[in-house]
Formats: C-alpha cells, sequence, structure tokens
C-alpha cells in the first residue's frame, strides 16, 4: 500500500469512527428551553436527572416540569430500571461521566460516591441556603451526611412498613377466635411476637390463606433489609460506634431474631416466594393471598389504587414496624438523597444546585407529598394535611422517628453480598443454625473491616 | 485542451489503487473496531488480573499484586464449589439437550401432516428473551398456583414442592427450563444433519438386512455426529456462561444453591466492584471453556477424518 492510500483508510476509518462515537450528552444542550422570565444562570437550559423507574420519579417529573414553566430550564428525569439502576450510575461513575446532572441514589451508595469523589460536596451550599434545617435529622443524616458533610439532599424518604387487611382484622368472628386463642385483642401488633401470633392465626392454606410475607429475595439487598428490621428490634446491630461486629451482632438475640424470621418464612407466608421482593409483596397482598406484607412505604399506592387492587383497595390499612420483644424499634431506611455530579462544568453545578434549592421549598415540598412523593419537610411531614392525604402517610411519618440504615461505608458491597448470601442460606435454604449464619458474618465482615482498615 | 489532459490524470490516480489496497481500505475499519472494542480489552483486562484495581475508583490506579488474585481464588473453597455446581449443571444440561434435541429431529425427520407447524412450535423457546422465559417459568413452578406440580402429579394447590425454594431442587429447577430452552436449537442442527443423509445408503442396509439399531449406529450416528457435536459445543459454552435464567429464577439462591460461577463473576465485578480479582476470575473461566472447547474440537475433527 502507498502511504497516500494508506492515509486515506486511516482517515477514512477515523471518520467512521468519529461518526460512530457519541457526543458528551448534557455538556452541549440539544433543544432550546421553553420560554422564560429570565435568562437561565450560566447559559445552562437543560438539565438530566437520573433515578429509578417507579412513581415518585414521574412525580419528580411533574415538578420538573413546573421549573421549567418558572425557570426556563429544562428538566429531565431519566428512568432506569431497579435491577440495573445501581450498574447504571457505577459505570458512569468509573467514566466520570457527565450524563447526568443530578442523580437520586440509594443512602448506600453515599459513602463510596463522597470518598471517591463522584458526588459534589454540598455542605457549605446547603448549610448557607439553610436547606439542612428543613428536613429531619434522621433523614439529613442518613440520606445526606457522610463524614460529616453533606453530599446530597433528601429527596425520597423511605423505609419498611407494614400493610394488613382490615377486613379480616375487624372481623368480629376473627377477633372473637383470636382472643379465644391467644388471650389478648387482635389489633396492629404491638410488637414483633404478636406479629408472630397473627401471621400464624390467619394462616389456612386450604383457604390459600397465608398470614404474612417478608423479603427472601437473594439479588442486591432485599433479605438484608427485611431481616434486619428483626435483628434491630431485637436488640442486635451490624456495627457498635467502633465498627466492630463481633459480639454485636452474632448474639443470641440476633439469632433469636433470625429464627422468628425463618419461621415466619417456612410457616405463615404463602409458597413460592423464595425469592421475593417488593413486587412479589404487593402481587401476593392484591391476590388476597396474605393478611399482612412488609414493603417500602414507596410501594403502598399500588394497594389503595382501585385500578392495581380492585378487591381490598378499600380494606387496607397500614403500621409501622412493631418494636421488638425488648421494645426497641427501628425500621429499615429506604429513600434517596439527591446529589450533583462531581465531573460536570461549574455552571451546570450551579444550575444543578438551584434546582435543588428550588426543590427543598416549602411549597414544591409540599406540592411533592401532594403528588405522592415522600417529603422529608418537617413542617410538611408534621401537618395534618399529609398525615390525612393518604392512609399510609401517618404510619410513614411515624416510621421516619426511627429508620436505621445498613452499612453506608464505601465497602457496602463487600459486605451485602455476605449478609445476602448468608441469611438467603439460613432463611431460605435451611442450611445451618441462626447463631452459625451470624457468626459467618460476623466473621467475613470483620475481615472486610480489616482490610479497608476500619479496624485493626 | 485542459479538459482532455485532466480527465486520463483523474482515471489514473482511481486506477492506481490495486485489488489488495481496496481491500485493506474495506477491511481496516473492521480490524480498527475489533481491536478498539475487543482486542484491547482483552489484554488490558488481562493486566488487570494481575492487579489490585476497582474500576469505581478511578483516582486509585491498578497496583500491581502478579499473581495474588489467582492465587486468593484459587485456594477459595466457595470459588470450586461453584465451579462444581456450574460443572454439574454444564455436563447435565448439555447431555440433556443432546438427547432430547436429537430424539425430536429423529421425530421430525420424515415429513408428516402438521411436522411444519410443530417444527415451528417447538422452536418458540429459543426465540424468546431468557428474561421473559425467567419470570414466566416462575409463575409456573409456583407450588399454590403454577401448572408444573400439577403436571407431574401434584393436583392439590400448595401439596408440591416449592422448586425454587428448596435447595435440593432449585438447580433441577433451572436445568429444566435451559432443557427446555435449548433442546430445539439441538434439534434444528440434528435435523439438517439428518436431512442430508443419502437416501441410497439405507437403502443399501435394508438390502444387507441390516437391523434399524444398526442403521442407526453406522449410517444415522455417524452422519449426525459433526453437527451434533458443533451443537454441543455451542452449548457447553453457553451453558458455562448461563447468568440471565439464574437471576430470573433464583437470584443464585436460596443460599448459594444456584450461584453458577458466572453469576459470582457479576457479583464480584458489578456488586463488590472487585475489578482485579473479577479480571482474574474471568480469565480462569476463560481457560477452562477454551480447555474444553478444544476436546470438543478434537473430537470433531477426528469423527471428521474417520468421515473422510
Amino acid at each position: 500500500m502507498t502511504t497516500k492510500s494508506g492515509l486515506l483508510a486511516l482517515g477514512l476509518t477515523a471518520a467512521l469512527i468519529a461518526g460512530c462515537a457519541a457526543p458528551a450528552a448534557p455538556s452541549a444542550p440539544a433543544a432550546p428551553a421553553a420560554p422564560a422570565e429570565q435568562a437561565p444562570a450560566g447559559g445552562v437550559t437543560e438539565l438530566t436527572i437520573w433515578w429509578a423507574e417507579w412513581d415518585p420519579a414521574n412525580y419528580l417529573q411533574e415538578l420538573a416540569n413546573d421549573y421549567q414553566k418558572e425557570k426556563g430550564i429544562k428538566v429531565n428525569v431519566v428512568q432506569e430500571p431497579w435491577g440495573t439502576y445501581y450498574n447504571k450510575v457505577t459505570a458512569e461513575w468509573a467514566a466520570k461521566g457527565t450524563g447526568y446532572d443530578m442523580v437520586v441514589g440509594d443512602s448506600q451508595w453515599l459513602g463510596q460516591a463522597a470518598t471517591q469523589g463522584h458526588y459534589l460536596d454540598l455542605t457549605d451550599f446547603m448549610k448557607e441556603k439553610g436547606l439542612d434545617k428543613t428536613v429531619t435529622p434522621a433523614t439529613l443524616l442518613y440520606y445526606g451526611t457522610y463524614n460529616g458533610k453533606y453530599w446530597a439532599f433528601p429527596t425520597e424518604g423511605d423505609a419498611l412498613g407494614w400493610a394488613y387487611r382490615k377486613d379480616l382484622f375487624e372481623d368480629p368472628a376473627e377477633k372473637e377466635a383470636f382472643k379465644a386463642k391467644y388471650g389478648y385483642d387482635l389489633d396492629v401488633p404491638k410488637d414483633l411476637l404478636q406479629l408472630r401470633d397473627i401471621a400464624e392465626f390467619f394462616t389456612r392454606p386450604e383457604k390459600n390463606l397465608y398470614g404474612i410475607a417478608v423479603y427472601t429475595q437473594k439479588d442486591y439487598d432485599a433479605i438484608t433489609m427485611g431481616a434486619q428490621n428483626f435483628i434491630f428490634n431485637f436488640g442486635a446491630d451490624w456495627k457498635n460506634d467502633k465498627f466492630e461486629v463481633e459480639g454485636v451482632l452474632n448474639t443470641e438475640n440476633a439469632a433469636k431474631a433470625l429464627e422468628l424470621y425463618r419461621e415466619l418464612y417456612t410457616k405463615f407466608m404463602p409458597p413460592g416466594l423464595s425469592n421475593a421482593f417488593f413486587q412479589e409483596m404487593n402481587d401476593a397482598f392484591i391476590s388476597g393471598q396474605v393478611a399482612m406484607i412488609t414493603n417500602y412505604f414507596a410501594f403502598f399506592p399500588a394497594l389503595v389504587n382501585p385500578q392495581t387492587n380492585p378487591n381490598y383497595h378499600d380494606k387496607v390499612g397500614f403500621f409501622s414496624t412493631p418494636p421488638g420483644p425488648g421494645g426497641a424499634q427501628y425500621a429499615s431506611l429506604g429513600g434517596q438523597g439527591i446529589s450533583v455530579n462531581a465531573y460536570i462544568s461549574p455552571e451546570r453545578q450551579q444550575a444543578a444546585k438551584d434546582f435543588i434549592e428550588w426543590f427543598a421549598s416549602k411549597p414544591v415540598q409540599e406540592k411533592w407529598a401532594a403528588l405522592g412523593g415522600y417529603t422529608c419537610n418537617i413542617e410538611v411531614l408534621n401537618s395534618d394535611t399529609f398525615k390525612q392525604a393518604t392512609p399510609y402517610n401517618p404510619a410513614f411519618a411515624e416510621t421516619m422517628n426511627f429508620v436505621k440504615d445498613f452499612w453506608n461505608i464505601p465497602e457496602f458491597g463487600d459486605l451485602l453480598v455476605v449478609s445476602q448470601r448468608e441469611l438467603s442460606k439460613y432463611i431460605v435454604e435451611g442450611q445451618g443454625t441462626a447463631k452459625e449464619a451470624l457468626d459467618n458474618i460476623a466473621r467475613e465482615h470483620t475481615e472486610i473491616l480489616k482490610k479497608a482498615g476500619y479496624l485493626k | 485542451m485542459q479538459l482532455t489532459r485532466t480527465q486520463p490524470a483523474h482515471v489514473h490516480s482511481r486506477r492506481s489503487l490495486t485489488d489488495v489496497q481496496i481491500q485493506v481500505l474495506f477491511i481496516a475499519p473492521t480490524i480498527i473496531l475489533l481491536v478498539l472494542w475487543n482486542i484491547f480489552p482483552l489484554f488490558y483486562s488481562l493486566y488487570l488480573s494481575f492487579t489490585e484495581f476497582s474500576v469505581i475508583k478511578p483516582d486509585v490506579p491498578p497496583a500491581w499484586v502478579g499473581l495474588q488474585n489467582y492465587n486468593k481464588l484459587l485456594s477459595d473453597p466457595r470459588i470450586w464449589q461453584y465451579f462444581t455446581l456450574t460443572g454439574r449443571y454444564v455436563v447435565t444440561t448439555v447431555a440433556l439437550q443432546a438427547i432430547v434435541g436429537f430424539g425430536l429431529a429423529l421425530f421430525l425427520r420424515e415429513r408428516f401432516k402438521g411436522s411444519g407447524l410443530i417444527t415451528t412450535l417447538i422452536l418458540i423457546p429459543i426465540m424468546m428473551s431468557p428474561v421473559v422465559i425467567g419470570l414466566f417459568w416462575k409463575l409456573i413452578y409456583n407450588p399454590a398456583f403454577g401448572i408444573f406440580n400439577y403436571l407431574i402429579g401434584y393436583s392439590v394447590p400448595n401439596s408440591g414442592p416449592d422448586w425454587l425454594g428448596e435447595a435440593s431442587r432449585a438447580l433441577w429447577a433451572i436445568i429444566i427450563v435451559d432443557v427446555w430452552m435449548w433442546s430445539p436449537f439441538v434439534m434444528l442442527l440434528c435435523l439438517s444433519g439428518l436431512k442430508a443423509i443419502p437416501d441410497y445408503l439405507y437403502e443399501a442396509a435394508a438390502i444387507d438386512r441390516a437391523s434399524p439399531w444398526f442403521q442407526f449406529w453406522r449410517i444415522t450416528l455417524p452422519q449426525v455426529a459433526p453437527l451434533l457435536l458443533i451443537a454441543i459445543l455451542f452449548r457447553t459454552i453457553e451453558a458455562f456462561k448461563t447468568f440471565d435464567l439464574v437471576m430470573g429464577l433464583t437470584g443464585g439462591g436460596p443460599g448459594d444453591a444456584t450461584e453458577l460461577i458466572a453469576v459470582h463473576l457479576y457479583r464480584a465485578a458489578f456488586t463488590r466492584f472487585t475489578t482485579g480479582e473479577s479480571s482474574a476470575l474471568a480469565y480462569i473461566i476463560l481457560v477452562i471453556v477454551i480447555a474444553v472447547s478444544n476436546l470438543y474440537v478434537r473430537s470433531l475433527n477426528r469423527i471428521r477424518g474417520e468421515n473422510h
């Protein structure tokens, strides 16, 4: 080949590759925004938010449409299915990508995103604008704070709660039979042992009715989130303040908690739910198969919707996770905070902060709550309007006072794989004892924490 | 004239590209894309397998650790447990698919009324997404309302086993789905082999009063063997990589009863983000797949040699 024709081939190939390459998405806004009353700051006319695919993301898009009308900046809420959401975001982190300006990320991601530089430090901004004072301390701590700094503004408060069949619980015949059998009134359970009794009482396989449904899915974090409610409320924890796990997690009480969880799964739960998460919980309830289910509050709107729950939408009640036998009461934290991408330009970072400031304002938070989003705003949460808006809001407002999270340090993925495997092995597979499962988790968690430098 | 002077020059410059140069011109983009998207990542991941590195820590460069990742993986009993499980899965699914697929091909070799329709219906599972199949079979296996238990004799709901929830059955549940899904692929290849066998071979055997078993053993099987082996080779490689079906049906559970090596690799790479270690694991799997494939290819070559 002559040099000339060789160069030509190379040139053609380069042109082909260049033609195939996608432009960096948000750095060059594609479409002009709608007419604005004022010129957008820094010339930014379009912002992109990434979130998981669920109803709250649709509500956020509705608010974003208001923002466009008010400020002239178009905000796109891009949704990704839950199963692949974390992978999509972490792939963007790995590439230091600018595919999004803001991301509504899980509370567990905070440590990883903060220490690895993927999130913008929002401490000064949130303090200066007073945004840190607008939300409840628990939500600010779990959804926004890592190492004393703020990395996210609490956006969607969420936690595990419970739904129950009011038609069963309030049936006089059922009440009488329950009292005769257990010696106390059938009502919303006052503690986890009552929860067990009620689950047992309503388990009637011959009628295809079961007492309870709890999370069992092994993929990602479902079974850990479900079981940790019981571990916390039986007086154990994943760690103490010194990051020690041995003797904190693998206690007799924690073993009793897991034994109870396994008993609920094996004896009082509909068969076929060995790999169940939020969808399976709602399906079991809507089909009339169970008397009680646990689920994140964010999935409860489907239960009161006549379209999605035609038979029981007006017969459903809600309650917070009951305390354990010793009185400890916690609920697994769900929900997310909104963070700013550290890799976008300063102009876009400012535009993102402007959006967050607008989103945090009380009128917008009121609308957020009215649409169905779970606000973390103190005033809105405490208002009667919020508590009366839906049947599940009172339980949600109560739960947000005692939420508790899994690890949120950068090593949470390593820690989660271990807890998912061991909990599934004991609870679903029935291998070994509860104590052995906890011992295995404690040993492996300790190794991971030692390797990461939290423990000597 | 000016025009008559420039025209031949232009023609000359176009003709200066030889056939080889034109070939290079067309092949070069493919080669460059192949290098960028396949060859470079292949070697880069090989390099990463000798390092401690996490892809989501872009500011922390890969730190060379030599064979440490390989040592760690190969001395981890849990990894061997996952490999053993995967081996059992591969051998069982591929063997069953070969038997079922070949049997179906024998059945459909003769044209009869409705054979075209039956062939098409049998091929449907191949065309469906594994994720959809996972969800579909999850319902079929449900002990309360799924049809599977009913078909195997448990007519009362909830009286049969929970196929996906019991450790001893969960792997078999996935094997059954995989066999249902991929036996038609084996059937398709075998069918094309069967239809290519010339009739005169059977006619000659019939004249010699050869038994049907003798005809099958000495004519049918040897003639179809190359295609059957190709099908087995493809299915073995695919079975080693089984991921989507497991995630759709059991998520690797209960416990780690269905944690095949590809599922474990996914967790290492995309939940724990141990990129260096997961690259090493990927190379261990690659070496095993190449070794197994090599055995098949040698067998295939031997059969071809015998046939010629």
